[in-house]
């Protein structure tokens, strides 16, 4: 059917996207093994080896080992948070009826497409007022609403889907509400509930404006605001700044690379409406 | 009687069993969401109402805030700028992804795992390291002037963040880069989902591969299209990131958009109720986007 040729510039056309796609990956990448000195701003093998003391220059002179410790704190506390959270609404919104759920369920779907810049201004002064800002509350808390959205979603998409016998099985062997959602259903999701997991791991990782209003001292920066303020002072130093953006896209990219399925899955189930 | 048909029509509607139970499993989540985003947002609302410079007492502003967004050119030009924008982070992704999915119609491609991991990487890397990474490619002694220079095209080379012209195409750029590996990912597994027979008999009343296209893909295509331009419309205009790390809005205000506009206003100049404005705005525009879309693309089946 299809010619040898077109074959050919299929796979031709394929690879020259990925080249772009890898082009200021693989950039930032030789950049943060070269040398120091060098005014090279990459894409050349690095000279005189690889220069791993980036890595621990950044580390230490650019503090990444406290904004790293910050990002894993925020972002446990938000994920574990989101989907303990997320698990009971959405078990509710999916199995159970009650006057109202649809307009409830709505009313976390808008959250979906609200976005933070309608947000950050009073969650600022609020949170200034009740005295949380330069805390980690005040990262935590606003990012753990707004994955709230896409966690209740995606987690009554599963619940609607999963096997309308089992729970009423579970309910003849005289399980509770409780029993059946943890012992039965929980169990038996455990892929959509990864999906959820890794999706608000990764925003929450990778989250910028509330931290940037949030946070002003350097005790509370993530990673992301780090790199930011990094770039601010040491806009120079090619290498470092690479070298501590390695570091900052390097847990994600490694999840990714494991679980890419359940990325895709979430990011593009997330816009799809029922 | 009429009770009883609604009872049915409500039971046919929605799953499971009445059960009261259900608010508590759902207050939890629903405490911490209305707290800090619902209510939060109402505030956005009432602030855009005020003038407000975040120190001093407010007062009432009426519509005048929103009066400002269509006569005082400074927030003018941030939302056409983010319109302009749109071309290069939805409909440039889109038609390239298209583009592709036309291709791959054609043939079995071997490797696909792995195409569609390196593809979508943009995707999941933080916006603010996508920044750094392209601040370096485009600037005055980067990786673009380089291989400009190499072809001999040195003429053409500038420092394309600082140029008046330049710094919004090449913010636009970096968009394309980031949006265009979901919408290939999105397209090729929407045209593995499309039936074979399709194909065959499309080729058996001798369609060319643009009949083709049009003809079957496109059409197969309607759902994923929606969906990529409801993704990359959305991140499009909420782009705070990538504009506060390349340029800051700058040279002038040559690449400030809304969102970079509600940062700048509220947190620097001191102006809070006109930036709560443009947040709403902006909700507003992305509200309206979104919905057009899916009406448009998707048709009136929803």
């Amino acid at each position: 059917m299809t010619t040898r040729l077109e074959r050919t510039v299929t796979y031709g056309i394929l690879a020259l996207f990925t080249v772009i796609a890898l082009t200021p990956v693989i950039g930032i990448l030789s950049t943060a093994f070269g040398s120091q000195n060098s005014l090279d701003t990459g894409f050349s093998l690095p000279k005189g080896g690889l220069h791993w003391s980036n890595f621990a220059d950044a580390w230490s002179r650019g503090h990444f080992g406290t904004y790293l410790g910050n990002s894993v704190l925020v972002t446990a506390v938000v994920v574990a948070a989101t989907t303990v959270l997320a698990v009971l609404a959405a078990y509710a919104f999916g199995v159970m009826r009650f006057p109202g759920s649809t307009v409830l369920f709505h009313l976390f779907v808008i959250g979906l497409t609200l976005p933070q810049e309608a947000l950050v201004v009073p969650l600022y002064f609020d949170l200034r007022y009740a005295e949380l800002t330069d805390s980690y509350w005040a990262l935590i808390l606003p990012q753990t609403a707004q994955s709230l959205a896409f966690g209740v979603f995606w987690m009554r998409t599963y619940f609607r889907g999963s096997a309308r016998s089992v729970i009423e099985a579970a309910r003849i062997d005289g399980a509770n509400t409780w029993t059946t959602l943890w012992r039965v259903l929980v169990p038996m999701g455990r892929p959509a509930i990864s999906t959820m997991v890794v999706i608000t791991f990764m925003w929450t990782w990778n989250e910028f404006l509330m931290a940037l209003v949030m946070v002003s001292d350097e005790a509370h920066r993530t990673v992301p605001l780090g790199l930011a303020f990094f770039q601010g002072q040491h806009s120079s130093e090619a290498a470092l700044l690479a070298a501590a953006s390695v570091l900052i896209a390097l847990p994600v990219v490694v999840v990714y690379v494991a679980l890419q399925r359940r990325f895709i899955e979430g990011m593009l189930g997330g816009a799809v409406k029922e | 009687m009429k009770a009883t048909a609604l009872t049915r029509a409500y039971r046919r509607r929605a799953p499971g069993e009445p059960r009261a139970i259900g608010y508590v499993y759902i207050l939890p989540a629903l405490i911490v969401y209305a707290a800090f985003l619902l209510y939060p947002f109402g505030q956005s609302v009432w602030l855009s109402s005020q003038h407000w410079d975040g120190l001093t007492v407010a007062t009432p502003a009426g519509f005048d805030n929103y009066r400002a967004l269509f006569s005082d050119a400074s927030l003018r030009a941030p939302f056409l700028h983010a319109l302009l924008l749109l071309v290069f982070y939805a409909a440039l992704p889109v038609a390239i992804g298209l583009l592709l999915a036309a291709l791959m119609s054609r043939a079995r491609i071997r490797g696909m795992t792995f195409f569609r991991t390196v593809l979508f990487l943009p995707q999941v890397l933080a916006l603010i390291v996508v920044g750094v990474a392209w601040r370096s490619i485009l600037a005055p002694d980067g990786l673009l002037n380089d291989a400009l220079r190499a072809v001999g095209l040195g003429g053409l080379a500038r420092p394309w963040l600082g140029d008046y012209t330049w710094a919004l195409p090449a913010v636009g750029v970096v968009g394309t880069w980031v949006g265009t590996g979901l919408c290939m990912v999105l397209f090729l597994a929407g045209v593995q989902r499309i039936p074979r027979e399709l194909y065959e008999a499309a080729r058996m009343d001798g369609a060319g591969p643009l009949r083709e296209f049009l003809t079957v893909t496109l059409p197969g295509l309607r759902p994923q299209i929606a969906v990529a331009l409801t993704l990359t419309i959305v991140a499009g205009l909420r782009n705070f990131d990538l504009i506060y790390i390349t340029t800051s809005g700058g040279p002038g205000n040559a690449t400030s958009v809304p969102a970079y506009e509600v940062y700048h206003r509220a947190f620097e100049t001191n102006q809070v109720g006109s930036a709560a404005a443009v947040g709403v705005a902006l909700t507003v525009l992305i509200f309206v986007l979104t919905v057009t879309v899916s009406r448009l693309v998707e048709g009136r089946r929803a």
